[in-house]
């Protein structure tokens, strides 16, 4: 267990290093999103209607739910070049904990998933939005979002140590997250879907988070929705991390 | 650097090794030994199940049947021990472009268990030692080929392995780069490493291995050293090229005495087999100059690794590289 820590952490160090010197994978995750909150408040805010809150407020928790699913992409991503470039060989021919090549990913991912937060929660503050709770649930609210996209990029893991290529990945991950984020209450409300979207939307893991987001930051009643996405959060990992280790202790380099 | 010098238990001990994708039979029943301090070269085309063997020997695959024993270790259930006694460098050269040369080092020293100091004091000498001390704090994606090649190899030497394999180690590189990697192995092997080394390159196995594996469609077809599987093919021979073709006969005729066997012609060239260098080329130019024949060249040819492998598969390294089925081999492989 302690070689496992110590492993995960030596390779969480790796994929963090290498962010700020691949700055087209930076700029991924922090000025796009920045793009996205603009184009959203901006562009579609004045069309949606939102009763009961301003669309910013109304947008903040759902936008930074959605960035927080599409943070495992990194791991994807890395885990795919890892394979190509054999490095995943490498790691496989040491003495190392055999989910720490993982782990080490999805810890990363978690330091990254957090800069993203403040990012877009700064960004949100700067275009009017407001807390309307204290900061114990703020806090708490930033950790269920980190909680979520540690699930996140389990998925993600599993998709890395599956596809040929990272373009792949890009392609997979893009087409999987896009509408499970989209229909969701996190840009509009539910009500205003069609009736088969709605459905969906009413059970997708993204709504229950989103809402439990709003109850923990803007205080809408909480309903079973904050021990809904824990229990999602958990339920993902123990489904996809094991996955992601038996795909990964077979995997070949490409 | 020998795991267990009191024992005399090969360092690489392979049986019956037998591994199937899906119909292509990659590995057919492979038989391999390496002893202690020594090299093998397995030697094969392209497909020929050389990558399938070190993967299986190194734990990253599972035979379907047959055992192995790396550094008196099981492969299977001796899997986790055994690899803090093996380093393996790939056909690729498997770093981490985003780290520098010492980060990377840094990274598999700690991955062998090693504390951060200690890690960096080691990745410090292999540095030093591949001459890459001034590229150490740059970002390995700004080294050329042969950097890359050398940062691999130091990676695999981290931990001071005691048995090492390498898969092609010089695959891609230039001239220059690939003697510097052969004289660094050779140094490894003067300290004691045993090391199973794939290539299809003749003059690699020629210059750096003991005894020579020559692997062709998943199984050994003929092991030994140098010396030994060219004997196989046969000995010493002189070659004359004549002058003007149409003297073959007279020629053939001149140089018969030399030897047992009948002169073949082929074209302007005449070969004749010989039991000695000694003098023999003067004894053909005297026997040509009398028979007035003129050549342009005269020479001894000894037989070389291309000849052993086209007697032995009636193909040549090339061609059987070149062969269609060959290749889903080595897809299948990776």
């Amino acid at each position: 267990m302690r070689r496992f820590l110590d492993d995960t952490l030596v390779l969480a160090e790796r994929n963090l290093k290498r962010l700020p010197r691949q700055p087209d994978l930076a700029i991924g995750f922090t000025i796009q999103p920045i793009m996205f909150v603009l184009l959203f408040a901006y562009v579609f805010g004045g069309a949606i209607v939102t009763p009961g809150f301003d669309y910013i407020d109304f947008l903040i928790p759902g936008i930074i739910v959605q960035n927080v699913a599409f943070g495992g992409f990194v791991t994807a991503l890395g885990l795919s070049e890892d394979l190509n470039k054999g490095l995943i060989d490498r790691f496989r021919s040491l003495p190392t904990s055999r989910a720490s090549v993982l782990a080490g990913r999805t810890l990363a991912d978690v330091v990254t998933n957090f800069i993203g937060v403040v990012i877009l929660l700064v960004t949100g503050l700067i275009i009017g939005f407001s807390f309307m709770t204290g900061a114990a649930q703020v806090v708490g609210g930033i950790l269920l979002l980190l909680l979520f996209g540690f699930a996140s990029s389990w998925i993600f893991a599993v998709i890395g140590m599956s596809v040929s290529s990272p373009e792949a990945a890009n392609g997979i991950g893009f087409t999987l997250i896009f509408p499970i984020t989209f229909i969701s209450s996190a840009f509009v409300p539910v009500d205003s879907m069609p009736d088969a979207l709605q459905a969906f939307a009413e059970v997708n893991p993204v709504t229950i988070l989103v809402d439990a987001m709003r109850h923990l930051w803007l205080d809408t009643p909480a309903g079973n929705n904050v021990w809904g996405a824990v229990v999602w959060a958990l339920v993902l990992i123990a489904i996809f991390a094991p996955i992601a280790v038996a795909k990964y202790r077979k995997a070949a380099s490409r | 650097m020998h795991f267990d010098p009191s024992s005399d238990e090969p360092a690489i001990s392979a049986t019956g090794i037998r591994k199937h994708f899906g119909d292509v039979r990659a590995l057919d029943g492979v038989d391999l030994e390496v002893a202690q301090g020594t090299v093998l070269g397995v030697l094969g085309p392209n497909g020929a199940g050389k990558t399938t063997a070190i993967r299986i020997l190194t734990t990253l695959l599972r035979a379907d049947a047959g055992s192995a024993r790396v550094a008196g270790l099981d492969v299977v259930d001796d899997a986790a021990a055994l690899r803090a006694k093996i380093g393996l460098a790939g056909q690729y050269a498997a770093i981490d472009e985003n780290l520098t040369g010492v980060e990377n080092l840094v990274m598999v020293g700690r991955l062998y268990g090693m504390s951060r100091a200690d890690a960096k004091v080691r990745a410090g000498e292999l540095l030093e030692g591949f001459n890459l001390s001034d590229a150490g704090d740059r970002l390995a994606r700004t080294y050329s080929g042969g950097m890359r090649r050398r940062l691999d190899l130091a990676a695999a030497l981290v931990a001071r392995p005691p048995v090492l394999f390498l898969d092609e180690p010089t695959t891609g590189l230039d001239p220059r780069s690939r003697i510097e990697l052969w004289e660094t192995i050779e140094l490894l092997v003067g300290e004691g490493t045993s090391v199973m080394l794939t290539t299809q390159y003749l003059d690699e196995a020629d210059r750096l291995a003991d005894r020579i594996a020559v692997i062709d469609l998943g199984k050994v077809i003929a092991e030994g050293t140098a010396a030994e599987l060219k004997s196989r093919v046969g000995g010493l021979r002189v070659e004359a090229h004549l002058a003007d073709p149409a003297d073959g006969d007279e020629a053939a005729r001149a140089l018969a005495p030399m030897s047992d066997e009948q002169p073949s012609i082929e074209g302007d060239l005449v070969r004749i087999r010989v039991a000695s260098e000694t003098g023999a080329i003067m004894d053909a130019v005297r026997r040509l100059d009398s028979a007035g024949v003129a050549a342009n060249d005269i020479s001894i040819k000894a037989p070389t690794l291309d000849d052993v492998f086209l007697t032995l598969t009636g193909r040549e390294l090339v061609a059987a590289e070149a062969d269609g089925d060959t290749g889903e081999h080595e897809e299948a492989a990776r």
